[in-house]
């Protein structure tokens, strides 16, 4: 599967990487051949085959409702790399820019 | 020749040595050797010995239990709190775990000493060790080589004896292919045996922690503690944990043992499939029956691999981002600046890489084709053990299909990396067990013979795994200079 | 040329669990910043999600309450965007298999006429942080307390044809979520959030027009105005010549307008797959019967019993069911009534109503007990006071002033029904309006209002209205 530059840079903006032109160029190629290298499945036939995520046969494990943590935000926030008040500090965040849950 | 961790154990009980006499043995040779290994990212010298103290007062009280006041050592993947995890990474170079892994409680109550935390390729993407943000490691055995990755630490510490035993973990062979080169012994249990809260995430589905020791024994003594359900995963399993010390030594007449035809092919190292094949003649002589068996789905495994952990580590790495814990590039101008920057700053070209060909391959258009399609192959390859085990106990082949190779030879050819995992990657996407134990050497390079079992059957693989290490000492032997 | 409305409403309820939907820390509203975010709902490397059962039995209520589907097997999700209030990098959701499909609404148009609205699906979610918009020094502050609480999205096939029957569902799905008890319906503090997908299309038109999604619209009242702005807005647009743009827009309550979010040149990619640290979530029948079990009497059923049983017309019974709280105090006042229904609706939706709308109070925060009024009613109901009089009591009892036979007594407020009484007090006032009684006679019967209102006042408003109707009608003849 051969990738263009440009399919490239929609990736690395879909995950928020930064890529020179020389990286972009070097994960150009190197993609399109992993991407080659995993067309091999195709040769597979698959019909009638569940896909499965797991190799678990189980189902999800439900907890009671009940709190169990408690404030640590002291610990937590002693680690975080930019804090006031609190709150963890971003860049601002423009209104229009909202996040995706109503 | 170096003591086992049942040895030690053994010491400790008869008071022939205390445990901070035994901290101190291998802290020095931390000191002495590692500086040419670069197995350890950081070494807990004060809260090693504080614990040492403190296992030795336990036992003044009779209160000692198997691994109590043996120091082991934990690949850097684990959280462990307040002290620096950084699973390999810049992006987590700056990062002291506000919480302990479950395994790591799970130890701390068995009463093991940490004597540091593993280097490991980042983010446990890997199967060299040279992708660490902190330097490669070096196999103890031939230090131009690589000792394996992700766990390349964890296993070059064990096999110099930095450490008597250490954990590490298994997505596509992490464990068991560095375990096989540098002669050692290591399990990747079941899915869903061991817990995963608080080990850092790869690929969830297939990711699992486990043992390193010099031992089948040892290994047994380090998974009693490890093993176990926790309720804070949602895909452990709740099942009992026998004794896998107990039946070590259970008879091993009759035992089918089934060699796969695919993994015996083309790409397999001569010196590994004649070592192999000794090595059955051995399971003969123990009156075990070796019969021919298929997986022929085994070739898809490691497109199908490259396809799943990738994806789900992409998504498990969208957390990296610089708000809440870790690297956070300076003066970010927006949004978008901070994400790109601190982002590509903090992970390094493996890990880059991987996250691309999973966002990829999730992306809209290419779910179908990539993603469900890499998992109906996975129940593909399942099926095939399925059947397999219908007919046989165990099966056996070798781990790796090359000994170790030198630093920087396939730096450059991510493929060729990836080919190296072909026989471990299929136990993985069918979240079976699998154990690698030493079974030779070629031109002085460690050779390793890899058991595989059904779901749950670890007591099974460490028994047959002691008749051979009962029979044969390759796992006893020492790198030279160690 | 004439233009139909589409719409289809997508809300997204909080659940009143009282812990996160993959975490142990609590979900109750008010706390300091990120001290309700636990580890878990921080995103640090290494920590997973476990199901909280409550929010599985809360999706099953709902389920069963819109008579929708309950999924034997749902899987959830992963939907995953960067936001600095989304921790992980991706959002716990359901994506191919929701835990509940299809299901319906009914509801009552403005002619009384009844509208079955279909529900797509619901599912379950996790809700993000907040981020606060105040400067820190250019930079926005994150607060992550909401993160992990657990959300039921509930989305409407596009049936609704204007702003009102958007509106009337909103209102059911709202009243539903809180008989439930599975979520208390708080639009200010934005407990059930809703967004509108408008498109508009030439009456007789099969075909969808490109819908826009309206968001932060956080009332009832500005549901309606929003919609009704956005249709204008997209009709005028196409008028024109224009082309309707498929985006986001935000919905302004000061101007009341609605304006278009920065369009995104690509829409977002979530890249959905189930999530790989979560196991499907496997519903038993068994399991959906118990709960069905204990569902309380859900809004509809009682609307229909309330018109059978106490005889009231459809907008009365509505009104009534629309809490559950006070469906139970009318119920309560009817019974204590010694059974009269008719009158004890007209009293708790005028007299009690206006007065809760006045102080801005809650029916369950009433001063006047349904035992109360159910007896006023009834005091009512045996002539032993007039309407009227029953008002001033009222108010009596709002400021606590005792029961209503103590007032009653206090007040000899008791009505006046002897005979004898009123045909003196009429006889009184004949005598004194001779000329009015002679121009009633002589036919100007407009008058007789003036006779009853004397006849009140003397009486201090005392008299039983039929028996001073009556017997004023004989003496005037």
């Amino acid at each position: 599967m051969s990738l263009t530059v440009n399919d490239v840079k929609k990736i690395a903006h879909l995950a928020r990487l930064n890529l020179s032109e020389a990286d972009t160029a070097l994960y150009t190629k190197q993609l399109s051949n992993i991407l080659d290298f995993v067309e091999q499945m195709n040769q597979a036939d698959t019909t009638g085959v569940d896909a499965i995520a797991h190799s678990l046969d189980f189902n999800q494990r439900q907890r009671p409702d009940d709190v169990s943590e408690s404030n640590q935000r002291d610990a937590f926030q002693a680690i975080a790399p930019k804090v006031e008040a609190g709150l963890y500090l971003v860049p601002k965040v423009i209104e229009d820019e909202e996040s995706v849950i109503a | 020749m170096h003591k086992t961790i049942a040895e030690l154990s053994s010491d400790l009980a008869s008071k022939k040595i205390s445990s901070v006499e035994l901290t101190q043995y291998f802290l020095k040779r931390i000191k002495q050797f590692d500086e040419k290994l670069n197995s350890f990212i950081t070494v807990s010298e004060d809260s090693a010995l504080q614990e040492a103290k403190q296992a030795d007062a336990l036992r003044a009280k009779g209160q000692a239990s198997p691994l109590t006041g043996i120091p082991i050592a934990q690949k850097d993947i684990f959280c462990t709190q307040g002290i620096k995890t950084s699973c390999g990474s810049k992006m987590l170079d700056n990062f002291i775990a506000p919480y302990d892994a479950t395994v790591i409680k799970k130890f701390k109550a068995a009463g093991t000493v940490l004597l540091g935390k593993t280097n490991m390729d980042e983010f446990a993407m890997g199967s060299s060790n040279e992708n660490s943000y902190y330097g490669p490691v070096k196999n103890p055995w031939d230090l131009e080589r690589v000792p394996g990755g992700s766990s390349g630490g964890s296993a070059a510490a064990v096999a110099a004896y930095l450490a008597p035993g250490a954990t590490g973990t298994d997505t596509g062979g992490s464990i068991r292919q560095p375990a096989a080169l540098c002669n050692i012994t290591g399990l990747k249990p079941t899915y869903g045996r061991v817990s995963r809260y608080g080990m850092i995430a790869f690929a969830s589905s297939l990711d699992q922690g486990g043992p390193f020791a010099r031992t089948a024994e040892d290994v047994a003594l380090l998974l009693n503690a490890m093993a176990g359900f926790d309720e804070h995963d949602s895909t452990s399993v709740d099942r009992a944990v026998p004794d896998y010390t107990a039946t070590l030594n259970d008879s091993i007449a009759g035992l089918r043992i089934g060699l796969p035809k695919e993994f015996f092919g083309e790409g397999l190292d001569s010196d590994i499939a004649k070592a192999i094949e000794v090595a059955v003649k051995e399971y003969e002589k123990m009156g075990a029956t070796i019969q021919e068996i298929h997986l022929p789905n085994t070739a898809l495994s490691i497109p199908a691999y490259y396809v799943i952990a990738p994806a789900e580590c992409s998504s498990n790495l969208a957390r990296y981002d610089g708000v809440r814990y870790g690297h956070r590039c300076k003066d970010p101008i927006n949004l978008d600046d901070l994400y790109k920057r601190t982002r590509s700053e903090g992970f390094g070209n493996e890990v880059k890489r991987r996250i691309m060909i999973g966002t990829y391959a999730l992306s809209a258009g290419y779910y179908d084709a990539y993603y469900l399609k890499a998992q109906k192959i996975r129940g593909l390859i399942s099926r095939d053990f399925h059947h397999a085990f219908q007919n046989v106990d165990v099966i056996l082949g070798p781990t790796s299909p090359c000994t170790a190779f030198k630093l920087g030879e396939k730096a450059d050819d991510p493929i060729s990396m990836y080919l190296s995992d072909i026989y471990t990657i299929a136990v993985n996407l069918a979240g079976l067990p699998g154990l690698s134990i030493p079974a030779g050497f070629a031109n002085g390079l460690p050779i390793g013979m890899q058991l595989i079992g059904n779901y749950f059957a670890e007591a099974k693989l460490l028994n047959v795994a002691h008749h051979y290490q009962k029979a044969t000492d390759w796992h006893t032997r020492t790198p030279e200079g160690f | 040329m004439e233009w139909e409305t589409v719409i289809g409403l997508e809300v997204h309820a909080q659940l009143l669990t009282k812990s996160k939907i993959f975490s142990g820390a609590s979900t109750a509203f008010g706390a300091e910043p990120n001290t309700q975010a636990c580890a878990i709902d921080l995103g640090f490397p290494g920590v997973l999600p476990v199901l909280n059962k409550e929010a599985v039995q809360m999706a099953i209520k709902l389920g069963l309450g819109i008579d929708a589907q309950i999924a034997k097997r749902s899987v959830f999700a992963r939907k995953n965007y960067f936001y600095p209030d989304l921790p992980k990098g991706y959002q716990i959701s359901q994506y191919e298999l929701p835990v509940v499909l299809g299901g319906f609404l009914d509801i009552t148009l403005d002619d009384g006429s009844i509208k079955r609205i279909r529900i797509t699906r619901a599912h379950l979610e996790e809700d993000a942080g907040k981020s606060l918009h105040e400067d820190f020094h250019g930079q926005s502050g994150i607060d992550l307390n909401r993160a992990g609480t657990p959300l039921l999205e509930i989305v409407s096939e596009p049936e609704m044809r204007s702003a009102k029957e958007a509106v009337a569902y909103l209102k059911a799905l709202h009243s539903l979520v809180r008989y439930l008890e599975i979520c208390d319906g708080n639009m200010q503090e934005g407990s059930f959030r809703c967004d509108a997908n408008v498109s508009v299309r030439r009456k007789g038109e099969t075909k969808l027009g490109t819908r826009a999604e309206l968001k932060n619209i956080n009332s009832f009242r500005f549901v309606e105005r929003a919609i009704n702005y956005e249709v204008e807005r997209q009709i005028a647009l196409i008028e024109d010549g224009g082309k309707v743009k498929q985006e986001t827009r935000l919905y302004d309550p000061n101007k009341n307008e609605t304006r278009s979010m920065r369009s995104k040149e690509e829409a977002n990619d979530y890249r959905y797959f189930p999530d790989p640290d979560l196991l499907p979530l496997v519903i038993l029948d068994e399991e959906i019967e118990k709960v069905r079990q204990a569902l309380p009497e859900l809004p509809q059923q009682k609307q229909k019993r309330f018109m059978d049983s106490y005889g009231l017309n459809q907008y009365d019974a509505t009104v009534l069911v629309s809490s559950r709280a006070l469906a139970a105090y009318f119920e309560t006042v009817v019974k204590e009534s010694g059974n009269q229904p008719k009158l004890a609706a007209n009293w708790v939706m005028g007299e009690l109503s206006a007065a809760l709308n006045k102080a801005d109070m809650d029916i369950t925060d009433n001063p006047v007990s349904a035992e109360q009024l159910g007896k006023l009613v009834q005091r009512i109901a045996d002539n032993t006071i007039s309407g009227k009089i029953a008002k001033t009591i009222f108010e009596a009892m709002w400021n606590k002033e005792g029961d209503v036979d103590h007032i009653i007594e206090k007040g000899g407020l008791k009505q006046v029904t002897d005979t004898g009484a009123i045909e003196a007090l009429i006889d009184k006032i004949i005598a004194a309006n001779p000329d009015q009684v002679a121009d009633y006679r002589a036919g100007k019967e407009k008058l007789f209002g003036f006779f009853v209102g004397l006849a009140m006042k003397e009486s201090g408003g005392k008299l039983n209205p039929q028996q001073l109707n009556e017997t004023l009608k004989k003496k005037l003849k």
